[in-house]
């Protein structure tokens, strides 16, 4: 069995107050592996996108706990926990969020410009990630001169320039169209996936669910479901 | 760009990349940040230079202590004081020396045939005091017969350039320029001035029983200034030091003229202007940012983080239209004094200081809206789209 990348114990997150409270996520207990690519499926409003925010460590939750490697992230002081995102947690945001006015190498080296890194040393990084995902041409573009798909493989690789040991994507597929979705998890698949880290992405996209080691299924706030052959499998 | 910004760290080259490169609101925040400087600082500038001729006299005759008649407002205005107080005020004890000053306005009658106006001062004949720096000629000229020394200044030409020897025609007495002399400031009401004795200024202009314009009083010590003015302000008149009289002039123009209310007025509405054109822009900046503000509070920036950012973006933007302001403002006045040799205008520190200080408010403002919305935002929210 792989080593345990997240733990979460017991997440519970409600919004609003009495007639008005929702119950977003209710006491989901899962735990994700390194190695590991982890889908989150389920319909609109079913709580996904609250249950990655608190084990991401950017919602606190009602109750319950979220370990990652050990380290109980919502203990934390909120300065140690945005350190705690900036190195350990890599996001691939639905919009991707590139700034228009950086260009392409600029907005990968955004993580390493956080952690202080010398400029030129952070953009010759970001040059090369963007080698790892095809687009080292591109480096001197603004984002908005690049399509759909490229802007997307920008924003992998920003999300994994730190080397992060857990990766988000939050619905990376839904801007593209089938096969450049495809060729995108592929692609990360091939390229980003390795023993050290932890990939977890919420999807609605049914074409790439071949890619997953694991699916995990949200309803309700609940998690209803879990396909575990893939892990079994390893 | 690395090559122009070395040392910046490069979270403050992101945020000078966000603004520089968003060129239409960099221009409008520059736009009007720049339009408020100089608004600002051309009104304050035209007071500094109105106030600063007003008191032209004081400043060029440079006396210690001026002894005037209560009511005196301005020193543009003259209440004639009679003979014997000079006599009581030089004996006061601690007054070194003490002469009379004449000063006047006559009609001059040039040598075209054209009447001119003209300011007409009269000095000590026995010690000359409060004389100007002569540019060509020789002082003791000033004792031949019909002898001016006409100034040199922004007024100059209107006695139609004169030279040593040019004569002209005042109530219908011969005058004679005899030197050509330059001041320190030049009169507030664009005419020409002439020095001479007092006793010849009495004898071509008329006069009323009383001739004295102003007492010059020098002082012994600096020591002996305040029982001066109390023994004449005892007598009945009033003596006011150099900076004194500079001041109660000031006053008069800025509280009895409307000219320092009218100056204050427009001077708020240009800083009300700057504050809502970049706080308006600036504040719509931040929040077309605002998702990418909140991705990096994601990623893991910090909020402090975020606050460097926007209060370098203010305070960057704040400074060069700052710089461009005072530039503007310093060109226009240079190309308003080419064409308008009375252009009355002056950029003192103070009015820069002013300047800054009001841009630093817009600038704190204008990040402090700013600020004030980023921190607010929820990374969450990116999440949840």
């Amino acid at each position: 069995m792989p080593n345990i990348a997240i733990t979460a114990t017991g997440l519970t997150k409600w919004f609003g107050e009495g007639d008005n409270k929702t119950n977003a996520v209710q006491d989901v207990n899962f735990d994700a592996y390194f190695g590991e690519m982890l889908y989150v499926v389920g319909p609109s409003g079913s709580g996904k996108t609250t249950m990655l925010s608190m084990i991401s460590g950017i919602l606190r939750p009602n109750s319950g706990s979220v370990k990652i490697e050990d380290t109980d992230i919502w203990n934390l002081s909120t300065d140690d926990l945005a350190d705690f995102r900036l190195h350990k947690i890599g996001f691939v945001f639905q919009d991707y969020h590139l700034f228009p006015r950086l260009t392409t190498a600029e907005n990968v080296a955004i993580p390493l410009i956080l952690q202080y890194h010398d400029w030129d040393e952070s953009i010759s990084e970001a040059e090369r990630h963007l080698d790892i995902v095809g687009l080292k041409a591109r480096a001197d573009l603004p984002p908005v001169k690049l399509s759909g798909g490229e802007q997307q493989r920008v924003a992998i690789a920003r999300a994994i320039i730190s080397s992060p040991d857990i990766l988000i994507l939050d619905e990376p597929t839904a801007s593209l169209d089938g096969d450049t979705g495809r060729n995108i998890i592929s692609f990360i698949r091939q390229n980003v996936m390795n023993d050290k880290r932890c990939i977890i992405i919420i999807t609605h996209d049914s074409r790439i669910y071949e890619f997953a080691d694991r699916i995990m299924k949200m309803e309700d706030g609940k998690l209803t479901n879990i396909k575990q052959e893939n892990l079994d499998a390893q | 760009m690395s090559q122009l910004l070395p040392k910046m760290p490069g979270i403050l080259k992101i945020a000078y990349k966000l603004l520089v490169n968003d060129t239409a609101k960099f221009s409008a925040l520059l736009i009007g940040i720049t339009f408020a400087v100089f608004l600002m600082i051309e009104m304050t500038s035209l007071f500094s230079g109105i106030i600063s001729r007003a008191s032209a006299n004081v400043v060029n005759i440079g006396a210690s202590i001026w002894v005037m008649d209560p009511s005196i407002q301005t020193v543009a205005n003259t209440i004639p004081l009679p003979d014997y107080v000079q006599d009581e005020v030089r004996s006061i004890t601690g007054v070194k020396y003490a002469v009379p000053l004449y000063s006047g306005a006559a009609l001059l009658k040039l040598s075209s045939g054209t009447y001119q106006a003209a300011n007409i001062i009269g000095l000590d004949d026995t010690s000359l005091f409060g004389r100007p720096e002569l540019l060509s000629g020789k002082i003791e000229d000033i004792f031949a017969e019909n002898a001016f020394i006409a100034i040199n200044d922004s007024e100059f030409s209107k006695l139609e350039n004169p030279k040593i020897g040019t004569e002209f025609e005042l109530n219908e007495h011969r005058g004679v320029i005899v030197g050509i002399a330059h001041v320190a400031s030049s009169g507030l009401f664009g005419v020409p001035t002439l020095y001479t004795t007092y006793n010849r200024a009495l004898q071509y202009i008329p006069n009323s029983r009383f001739t004295i314009s102003y007492l010059l009083v020098e002082p012994k010590t600096l020591a002996d200034i305040p029982i001066i003015k109390q023994q004449i302000t005892k007598a009945g008149y009033l003596a006011l030091t150099k900076d004194e009289f500079i001041a109660k002039i000031s006053n008069f123009y800025i509280y009895h003229t409307g000219i320092g209310t009218n100056i204050l007025i427009m001077t708020v509405i240009s800083f009300i202007l700057g504050l809502s054109i970049s706080g308006q822009t600036f504040y719509t900046f931040i929040l077309e940012n605002m998702e990418k503000f909140g991705a990096l509070k994601a990623i893991g920036a910090k909020g402090r983080v975020l606050i460097y950012m926007i209060l370098f973006q203010a305070s960057f933007v704040a400074l060069t239209g700052y710089g461009l302001g005072v530039g503007l403002c310093s060109f226009m006045i240079w190309m308003a004094r080419l064409y308008l040799p009375d252009y009355a205008a002056i950029v003192t520190y103070t009015n820069l200081a002013l300047a800054f200080f009001m841009v630093v408010v817009i600038a704190a403002s204008s990040s402090y809206i700013g600020v004030r919305k980023v921190l607010t935002i929820e990374p969450f929210d990116i999440f949840r789209g």
